[in-house]
């Protein structure tokens, strides 16, 4: 069944850009009273999640709401479409922002962290940018919101100003600066080439003729822009090193809005700019499976043998992304399915890691794993919590993550390519080997913590909450967001249902 | 080839006015020579104009009150003469300029002597 | 009244307040800076004014005195003119307004008439270079500017008589190649008239002579737009001028030579003279490339705010230079552009180097620490947005002119030219966020952790007054909205100043 797409003006994609922007001012003004500042961002993020969810009943009628403000550059236009992926990722974004919200709120008074106001102010400037990512649509839109993310990032990931925050903060920057701009080279070639820089289902370019030295330049010029973002090996090396900002910060953004932003612009170019076709044609499905294949085993070896629990963390991430980029270099419509549930489920997975390690260095101040030692006695339900993401990143049920496995190793036999489903079970397994581990230690083993109890209410709720949101997203995908329905909808487009 | 020589033998010696011009600015090190040298430089740009200007056995473009045929073969262009008197202009105040700064340099640093000022300069230069 | 008697009054505006100014001030010292601020005004109105006539009626020409050209000379008011003038008088008044307070904390009292005339001779010379239709005129414009400028500099710390001095000797050497290109052409055309120029040229046969001036030309202009190599004079001349000098040289003094060399190598000579047969277009494209990376690498080496800013000027320039050598469209809206972007970027950044200069005696990298940001906040946050327009973050100004440059260079297939402007853009973050990690955040030894109860270091606020901070923030502000009115520029103004060929 084909269902045309219809579209409708409609306000609210730029609303959910501005609301959190709108918020800036007002945190900044009640910065003496931070009851009033923390209202206003956890005000901003009910907004906002209000306003992305009242998008899904008319997408789900196949009603795509848009936005024209203009031209931004001759020929393109500053210009929101909330189309099915961009709700997808808006929907991810907004509502775990709440979650962060609440956690951070608990995190930074715990640690009695200086700058609680630039704090605030600069993570909802970076919310913002994350839902004009997701509803940008057309490339130079797209480009916009990415950069001004890069840089309202940047004061977060250099918040403690410590040598090695500034450290953290330049060698950030100096990736994601770099890729912004081949990005903008990839983008003005792209418009050279189409006269246009829409985003279309099936690709932009999918008309024009190529020649296969200039779709290979291209494609990697586009792949170096997002890549960095999406910690693509070996443009990954930031990430770690992005760990020196506070741990909500890592949560949401280095585990949800920033990488995801990467990723979800590796799916833009390949599905939306590219797409399936001038991909196979050309063979670029391979630079994204052999680069994805690559970093899943790199990264989680890697996981393996690091000790500080966030960058083990972090490493975890950098391979996780690349399951979601596999899954659009298979080019089939299940390994689409899979890569989008991954995009959402990783999220609620990761973020309630991230969570648990910060609420362990606030509450014992440890960040290595080998201190972790009879953790779990103290902290019972943030290991829980813990155990249930771990589990649900090495792909076991009932948590979410065994779903979007199961449909990507799918997408890896139905285009014929086995060799990526072996290379998916070996990650599990590799996964189960550095996250165990850890669980093994916290509930198992004896240690002196120093302290009884679990931290703070406000920390221990959004990640027992996220935990069992996991858990609910595993056994019914389409609870509350019709997360799966989306995602469905988003392969119907591209590749005209599923098989 | 002789005759090209010979035949353009103001250009020849206006040529050599320029470089001996740009050879002051740049190799003397005396302030004062330096803007002698610019001066000579100036003056050859002026020579140019008017050379190009004048023709053998023309006379002065002034129309009588009488009127008779204009040829203008039989008068020498005007107009280089006239700009060539804003360029004098031009020169004189650029050395006007030249050595009201000269004399502030040599108050502030007491010499006119290039390589004696950059070392003046360099002790300045803060650590 | 007829719109074209309108033409010439920005630059005769500023020359009658040149003359008017020290007359005036004998008796009333204080006058000279209002008398200043009021020409600028009534200059950056009737520029507008005018642009607003032009785009409605398409060029129109003034010619002095009634006498017909190529006789009697002719000033030209077309988009092109009519939009670097106008960009060229408002970021002059921003200054101007921010100089009144400026030149009472860095210039004795008694200087002030002279030093503001000086300024209103300089912007006559800007102005009438932009608008003058004459070869001639435009070289005694030039040195009308110059000669202004050599006093402005002269006035400011110890060293700047020195600096002024070089620049003298660098700058009167190019007027003098200009004048003589200027000759040559006369030589072979005739007239000194652009527009009947641009007619006589296409009949001629292009022959040494022609070669000559244009060669000399663009040596004699490129000194005064800075073009690498002929930049020696800049970095100098910005770092020792007082800084309402360098407020006022910076964003309109390369500028000025560009616009010459847009205005004379593209419209003309025209392009084909230019790319085909003589490569005069190529030859400043390389050039401006290898200075903007040589720009780019000498700014991160400086330890003065000034002297970085004048090093990325070099840069900058390049910019220019590069989107004008492409010579296709898209390069040369991006030029034009640019030379407003980088006009406003550099302002701003001028300003708050001024305003560093004025509150803390210095603006040296190296002595900024993170007080600044509780101390002057409104300045390190302006000189913070002005740092992201120059490495072309969007949506701000620079984000659009990389956006024109980088389509210039692909659509003339020239990889490396696209290379060069990307990179030069990761360059300019690496030394603008050296300032930036200085202004923000507490340097080595004090890498402990802070917390809120350990005390700031200053807490006071010693923020500039209202009159400096002001222009500075306007300045700012225009950095991003500029951003977003870049296509209804180029749309209504700049794809009409395009010369003929694309």
């Amino acid at each position: 069944m084909m269902v045309n797409a219809t579209t409708y003006t409609s306000l609210v994609p730029l609303l959910t850009v501005l609301v959190s922007l709108g918020a800036v001012p007002l945190i900044i003004l009640s910065s003496r009273r931070p009851n009033l500042r923390e209202f206003w961002t956890i005000a901003a993020g009910v907004a906002k999640l209000a306003l992305v969810v009242s998008l899904l009943p008319s997408l789900l009628r196949h009603r795509i709401a848009v936005l024209n403000l203009g031209e931004i550059v001759p020929g393109v236009d500053l210009a929101f479409k909330a189309d099915a992926l961009g709700v997808f990722f808006a929907l991810i974004a907004s509502s775990l922002w709440l979650f962060t919200s609440f956690y951070s709120i608990g995190y930074v008074r715990g640690l009695q962290e200086h700058k609680q106001t630039r704090y605030f102010a600069y993570f909802a400037v970076c919310l913002s940018a994350t839902m004009g990512i997701a509803f940008s649509a057309n490339l130079a839109t797209f480009i916009i919101f990415y950069e001004i993310l890069t840089i309202a990032t940047y004061p977060l990931v250099i918040h403690k100003e410590t040598e090695e925050a500034i450290k953290a903060g330049r060698k950030y920057l100096a990736y994601t600066l770099t890729a912004g701009v081949f990005l903008i080279a990839a983008a003005t070639w792209t418009y050279l080439l189409a006269g246009h820089l829409d985003f279309i289902p099936g690709g932009l370019l999918k008309n024009i003729p190529f020649e296969p030295k200039t779709a290979w330049s291209l494609f990697t010029l586009f792949l170096l822009g997002v890549g960095v973002k999406a910690a693509i090996m070996p443009l990954h090396s930031w990430l770690p090193t992005a760990m020196a900002a506070p741990t909500p910060v890592s949560a949401l953004l280095h585990a949800v809005a920033v990488v995801k932003s990467g990723v979800f612009g590796v799916i833009r170019v390949g599905l939306f700019v590219f797409g399936p076709e001038l991909l196979r044609r050309f063979h670029l499905d391979y630079l994204l499976l052999t680069s994805a294949s690559l970093t899943i085993i790199i990264a989680s070896f890697l996981a393996l043998k690091e000790d500080n629990l966030k960058r083990r963390l972090a490493y975890s991430t950098v391979a996780h992304l690349s399951y979601i980029v596999l899954g659009v270099g298979l080019i089939s419509s299940p390994a689409l399915l899979g890569s989008l549930l991954h995009l959402a489920f990783h999220a609620t997975m990761k973020i309630t890691l991230f969570f648990c390690a910060g609420a362990i260095y606030v509450h014992l101040h440890k960040e290595k794993v080998s201190e972790l030692d009879g953790v779990g006695h103290v902290m019972p339900w943030t290991m829980g919590a813990f155990a249930v993401g771990s589990i649900g990143l090495v792909g076991l049920p009932p948590v979410n993550g065994w779903l979007s496995k199961w449909c990507l190793g799918w997408g890896a036999v139905a285009a014929a390519r086995p060799l990526y489903l072996i290379i998916l079970i070996l990650s599990g397994l590799l996964n189960a080997a550095y996250f165990f581990p850890i669980i093994y230690r916290a509930f198992f083993r004896q240690g002196e913590t120093g302290k009884t109890g679990e931290a703070s209410l406000l920390m221990v709720v959004p990640l027992v909450l996220t935990a069992i949101l996991s858990i609910l997203l595993g056994v019914w995908p389409d609870l509350g967001f019709k997360f799966f329905k989306i995602a469905h909808e988003v392969g119907r487009v591209i590749f005209g249902g599923v098989s | 080839m002789i005759k090209f020589l010979l035949g353009h033998y103001a250009y020849w010696f206006i040529l050599a006015l320029l470089v001996i011009g740009l050879y002051g600015l740049i190799i003397k090190r005396n302030l004062v020579k330096k803007v002698i040298g610019l001066s000579i430089f100036q003056v050859a740009i002026i020579l140019f104009f008017i050379a190009s200007s004048t023709k053998w056995g023309a006379t002065v473009p002034v129309l009588t009150d009488h009127q008779e045929v204009i040829q203008s073969a039989a008068y020498i262009n005007p107009l280089p003469h006239t700009l060539m008197l804003t360029a004098i202009v031009v020169g004189v105040a650029t050395s006007g300029v030249a050595f009201a700064l000269i004399i502030l340099i040599y108050r502030r640093y007491r010499t006119l002597n290039e390589n004696e000022l950059l070392e003046r300069l360099k002790e300045d230069e803060p650590e | 009244m007829n719109p074209s008697s309108l033409v010439p009054f920005p630059p005769l505006i500023y020359l009658f307040a040149g003359i008017f100014i020290p007359l005036v001030t004998l008796r009333w010292r204080r006058l000279a800076g209002w008398l200043a601020l009021t020409a600028t005004t009534a200059a950056a109105f009737f520029s507008v004014i005018n642009l607003l006539q032009v785009l409605k009626q398409g060029i129109i020409p003034y010619r002095f005195g009634g006498w017909i050209p190529p006789i009697g000379i002719e000033y030209i008011l077309d988009p092109l003119s009519g939009f670097v003038i106008t960009v060229i008088n408002l970021i002059a008044l921003g200054v101007i307004v921010h100089a009144h307070q400026s030149v009472k904390a860095e210039i004795k009292e008694s200087r002030w008439p002279p030093y503001y005339a000086l300024v209103m001779l300089f912007l006559t010379g800007a102005n009438g270079i932009i608008m003058t239709g004459d070869f001639f005129n435009l070289y005694v414009f030039l040195e009308i500017g110059s000669l202004s400028l050599y006093g402005l500099i002269a006035v400011g710390e110890k060293k700047s008589p020195v600096a002024a001095f070089r620049y003298l000797v660098m700058g009167t050497v190019g007027g003098g190649f200009y004048l003589l290109g200027v000759g040559f052409l006369y030589l072979v055309t005739g007239s000194l008239n652009m527009g009947d120029v641009r007619n006589i040229l296409p009949h001629l046969q292009v022959t040494a002579p022609l070669v000559v001036a244009l060669t000399l030309m663009l040596i004699g202009l490129g000194i005064k737009m800075a073009v690498f190599p002929l930049h020696g004079w800049l970095p100098d001349a910005y770092t020792y001028a007082p800084s309402p000098t360098s407020a006022i040289m910076a964003p309109i003094g390369t500028k000025i030579g560009a616009y010459a060399i847009a205005r004379i190598f593209f419209f003309i000579f025209g392009i084909r003279l230019i790319t085909q047969i003589v490569p005069i277009a190529q030859v400043l494209a390389w050039l401006s490339a290898v200075g903007i990376i040589y720009g780019s690498v000498l700014a991160m080496a400086q330890n003065e705010i000034k002297r970085m800013l004048a090093y990325s000027s070099v840069a900058q320039v390049g910019y220019i230079g590069l989107g004008l050598g492409l010579a296709n469209s898209f390069g040369f809206i991006g030029a034009l552009l640019h030379i407003m972007n980088h006009g406003l970027m550099k302002a701003c950044l001028f300003l708050v180097a001024g305003n560093f200069r004025l509150k803390l005696g210095h603006s040296r990298i190296d002595r900024l620490d993170d007080s600044l940001r509780r101390s002057m906040p409104w300045s390190a946050a302006a000189f913070t947005l002005a740092a992201l327009a120059m490495i072309g973050v969007p949506p701000t100004v620079g984000f659009f002119s990389k956006w024109y440059l980088a389509l210039g260079t692909i659509a003339s297939r020239n990889w490396l030219f696209l290379a060069i402007i990307l990179l030069s853009s990761l360059l300019n973050a690496v030394y603008f966020f050296r300032v930036i990690e200085r202004m923000y955040f507490p340097w080595r030894g004090s890498s402990q952790k802070r917390t809120l109860s350990s005390p700031a270091p200053k807490n006071e606020s010693q923020e500039v007054s209202l009159g400096l901070l002001l222009p500075t923030l306007i300045f700012a502000l225009a950095l991003i909205v500029v951003g977003f009115l870049n296509v209804w520029l180029v749309k209504t103004i700049l794809t009409k100043a395009l010369p003929a060929g694309f």
